[in-house]
């Protein structure tokens, strides 16, 4: 899965919101090299700058300082036309499935948005229709008891594999999965990143975990950025940065995980 | 879209306003089904008939078949009809003034107080504390005692085309009677005529339709241009949106109403015309769409089905149109209610100032009470030509802002009892 081709990078990547004494700096002059197939994580407390980073990387906000290169070339999404095109690219699943959708639009209609964004327009309704069975089958989602219905009128769950299936009908290069289980139960949670994982390995997309949790982190990356005050205090491999942690801010994180066996060390929070 | 409906028609609030502003709405659209008058059309010659069934008199006079009807007490009524209590109050006091004793007045004595009026009464003479208004009131009150106790017929003569002399044509004796429903010229004034002389319940009905589309177009164009300016200022940002926030602001301290005066003074009186005012009304009203509707824009930007939507490549327009605009048309709509009733209610003060529609072609409701005013129906008690246009202007923007307040408790969750 993994080759040495540089897929998103950027350097000295930087955003502040407002200016004078209300400037506050989200995202401070941070560096990173993200490789295809590699499945990375960014992990950080709330308010540390991941959130923002990943907007940058989507392209939802513009960086006010550094430059981010995709696939070897500097990113330029200045037209509705550019941002398009790199939007086939790089593909984002929310925190909170309820807030993700329009209450206003089908289930149909979002899946039939993603089968347009990919070029099949025009294709007659039956071949859509067909893709779009096909992309629900994978979430194990039932396509007929989907349509007509509302995407608020599903579960949680539900609702975050139909986001996958949107992602299954794109199949963008990249994924950036902001805090995708951090709202659905545990249950849910190891349907949902399995899922992920194996539409990783079907169609070869490089998956961007942004998360505050350290454990899930762990479990799902290869390489692993610990983000402090809008920087990148530690990265490298997710054995490296979590089995020896060298700054006190990841040991931090690392002692906040309650583990099931000990009691829970409440004076380091 | 079903269950909102239900929602809303919940609403006792709601409910109240809807049944109030369709009576109203109805009544407009059916009344000229049935009156076919021209509202502005001059029907009688005087002016303020106060409300009642009229009879043209001199239909009534050839009425067929007479019918002979002796009514007990036809004659006394005819006197109280005529001479009532506080004339002849005015009457002794005029003769106490004059110098005639009080205890040989006996105001009760209808004939003997009229032979001492008609031998002491002199109308150029000027008692003193006699206002002007006082004595045209007194040579009116004599006129009308005129024949009052007489018991003989009235001749009605007619002049003969070849000779020219009058002759008689026949005698009503006072036991005459005619049956209102076989006059052919009875007319129904509901509300009494106006200043010119026109049934004020069919100008009412016209006025408040041209008064409802005026509200209705300056609403649509104050609604549009706030909402374009809100969505575009509040969803693109940046230089767009310091641009608009600060021409928003500036209208935002002009005061609206003077505003609205300039303008409507300097378009002149010839070029008003009731679209004409609805549009200048529109123009200059739609500061606070435009501040609710880019608050409400700037809030929604950043959401999650937002950025979902620009991910699924949709262009700008799209954006605003289907992941923008539904999320805050509740709060439209209710925008749009509230200046259509602030609509109304700023035609009405053009109006009054003489800056409203011209006023040849269409009533407004502005323009009756203008009309109310300048002829004095309000001093000189003439209820009829200006109550009725100022409990319909009441009407209607308190069914509108209930309507309001009631979807208020229907899209917000927390307002509801």
């Amino acid at each position: 899965m993994k080759d040495n081709t540089v897929i998103l990078s950027g350097r000295g990547v930087t955003k502040v919101f407002g200016f004078g004494a209300n400037k506050t700096v989200a995202v401070d002059h941070v560096d990173f090299t993200f490789r295809k197939g590699e499945i990375i994580s960014i992990v950080g407390e709330s308010g540390s700058g991941k959130t923002t980073l990943a907007k940058m990387l989507l392209g939802l906000v513009s960086p006010t300082e550094g430059e981010i290169y995709f696939d070897g070339e500097l990113r330029d999404i200045r037209t509705h036309k550019k941002k398009r095109e790199y939007w086939k690219n790089i593909q984002a699943i929310f925190q909170d499935p309820f807030s993700s959708y329009n209450i206003f639009r089908k289930v149909d209609a979002v899946l039939l948005d993603c089968i347009r964004m990919r070029g099949g327009g025009n294709l007659p309704y039956d071949e859509k229709l067909e893709m779009m069975k096909r992309a629900c089958s994978f979430v194990n989602l039932k396509f007929e008891e989907l349509t007509n219905k509302y995407p608020f009128e599903l579960s949680g769950g539900q609702q975050q594999r139909l986001m996958i299936a949107r992602i299954f009908l794109l199949s963008p290069k990249i994924l950036l999965a902001d805090e995708p289980t951090s709202m659905i139960d545990a249950c849910s949670r190891a349907t949902i990143l399995d899922m992920l994982m194996g539409l990783r390995n079907d169609i070869g997309m490089t998956p961007i975990f942004i998360t505050h949790d350290i454990g899930l982190a762990y479990y799902v990356s290869d390489t692993v950025y610990i983000m402090e005050h809008g920087r990148f205090v530690e990265s490298g491999t997710a054995d490296q940065v979590i089995l020896n942690p060298k700054e006190a801010y990841t040991r931090r994180l690392l002692s906040d995980v309650p583990k099931l066996h000990e009691e829970w060390d409440l004076s380091t929070v | 879209m079903k269950h909102l409906l239900r929602q809303t028609f919940r609403s006792g609030k709601f409910l109240v306003g809807f049944v109030i502003f369709m009576t109203i709405l109805l009544t407009v659209l059916i009344y000229p089904l049935f009156v076919k008058d021209p509202p502005l059309g001059i029907i009688s010659r005087g002016t303020f008939l106060a409300p009642g069934i009229y009879v043209n008199v001199y239909d009534s006079m050839n009425s067929s078949p007479r019918y002979t009807l002796i009514l007990e007490g036809a004659a006394s009524r005819r006197v109280a009809g005529k001479l009532g209590d506080d004339d002849r109050q005015a009457m002794q006091e005029w003769l106490v003034a004059k110098g005639v004793p009080e205890d040989s007045i006996d105001i009760a004595d209808t004939a003997g107080l009229i032979a001492l009026w008609e031998s002491n009464f002199d109308p150029s003479l000027r008692l003193p504390g006699m206002t002007n208004a006082d004595r045209n009131y007194y040579i009116r009150l004599t006129a009308s005692l005129e024949g009052l106790l007489a018991t003989e017929d009235a001749v009605v003569a007619a002049a003969n085309p070849e000779t020219g002399a009058l002759e008689e044509i026949g005698v009503i004796t006072q036991t005459d009677y005619v049956n209102v429903g076989e006059v052919p010229n009875s007319r129904l004034f509901v509300l009494g005529t106006d200043n010119f002389g026109r049934d004020v319940l069919t100008e009412l009905v016209s006025a408040t339709g041209v008064s409802l589309i005026i509200g209705f177009v300056a609403g649509i164009v104050a609604t549009t241009i706030g909402l374009i300016l809100g969505l575009v200022s509040g969803y693109i940002g940046g230089l767009v949106d310091d641009i608009i926030v600060f021409i928003t602001n500036l209208f935002t301290v002009i005061p609206t109403f003077v505003l609205l005066i300039l303008i409507s003074f300097s378009i002149g009186q010839e070029q008003r015309g009731a679209f004409t005012i609805a549009v200048v009304i529109g123009v200059t009203s739609w500061v606070w769409t435009t501040r609710a509707v880019r608050a409400q824009v700037v809030s929604l930007r950043n959401r999650d089905h937002v950025n979902l939507s620009k991910l699924s490549g949709h262009s700008v327009a799209y954006i605003l149109a289907m992941d923008i605009l539904p999320y805050i048309a509740s709060y439209v709509v209710m925008a749009l209610i509230l200046q259509i009733s602030s609509a109304i209610l700023a035609e009405a003060g053009l109006s009054i100032l003489g800056l409203g529609p011209r006023t040849t072609e269409v009533p407004t409701l502005g323009l009756m009470m203008r009309w109310g005013l300048i002829y004095q129906a309000h001093v000189l008690n003439y209820w009829w030509a200006i109550f009725p246009v100022i409990l319909v202007i009441a009407l209607i923007t308190f069914s509108l802002n209930l309507m309001n307040t009631g979807l208020d408790q229907v899209f917000n969750p927390a307002l509801r009892e």
